[in-house]
């Protein structure tokens, strides 16, 4: 039984390292700001939540105590990473205004927070007005 | 065997936390900058967490957590700064 923790336990610190670690190289090595923005905010995040549920099963096992902290900073990363990369992909769509280097949004529309009222309105009523 | 897991990840974690301070420390984009601190302070949250194995105690939980609130604050704020040039309006 010990053996089978002392197993996981390894196997969730191993693979969230190695998810940690393909963030940070991913981070520093894609090429712009925007694919820049998935590195960290994915795979770190998923790296942590690993340790930090390795970390629990660790203290549940050979310590006898169930603490409720790592479940806690999980679920805070979790909600947190999402709003810290819309944040700073709003702030690199603003502050790259008529540079090249941004990339075109997906849906053939400007970038949702450039987007005017009148556009945005165009935008809704156009297929609306198709069918 | 968790000693060992414990130090490879930590190495895996530093490595990264290093990484990240180079981009911080090198790249012309304020963007670019604030994606590596926000990413510095996850990489010490686990670093803290993994200590704790370490070391077999629990106490460094409330750092870690602490970590993670502030962390994300600074990111909000900074962002907020650029975007308006102000904080709290």
């Amino acid at each position: 039984m010990t053996l089978i923790a002392e197993l996981l336990i390894s196997a969730l610190l191993v693979v969230g390292a190695l998810f940690g670690l393909a963030g940070n190289l991913g981070l520093l090595k894609l090429p712009d700001t925007m694919t820049r923005l998935h590195a960290p905010t994915k795979a770190t995040t998923v790296g942590v939540g690993t340790a930090l549920i390795g970390s629990m099963v660790y203290f549940l096992v050979f310590q006898g105590t169930f603490t409720w902290h790592e479940l806690l900073i999980t679920l805070f990363l979790l909600l947190s990473a999402p709003l810290t990369a819309n944040l700073i992909a709003k702030a690199y769509v603003h502050r790259s205004r008529g540079q090249e280097t941004r990339p075109p949004s997906a849906t053939g529309a400007p970038w949702a927070t450039l987007e005017t009222d009148a556009q945005a309105a165009a935008r809704q009523d156009g297929p609306a007005a198709e069918s | 065997m968790i000693q060992i897991a414990a130090a490879f990840a930590m190495g895996c974690f530093g490595l990264g936390l290093l990484a990240n301070l180079w981009l911080a420390l090198r790249s012309s984009s304020m963007i670019d900058r604030i994606l590596a601190v926000d990413t510095m302070t996850i990489n010490v949250i686990a670093l803290i967490v993994l200590y704790g194995i370490h070391t077999g105690s629990g106490l460094n939980f409330e750092a870690a957590l602490l970590f993670a609130m502030t962390g994300f604050l600074g990111t909000v704020v900074y962002c907020k700064y650029l975007l308006r040039g102000d904080i709290i309006e």
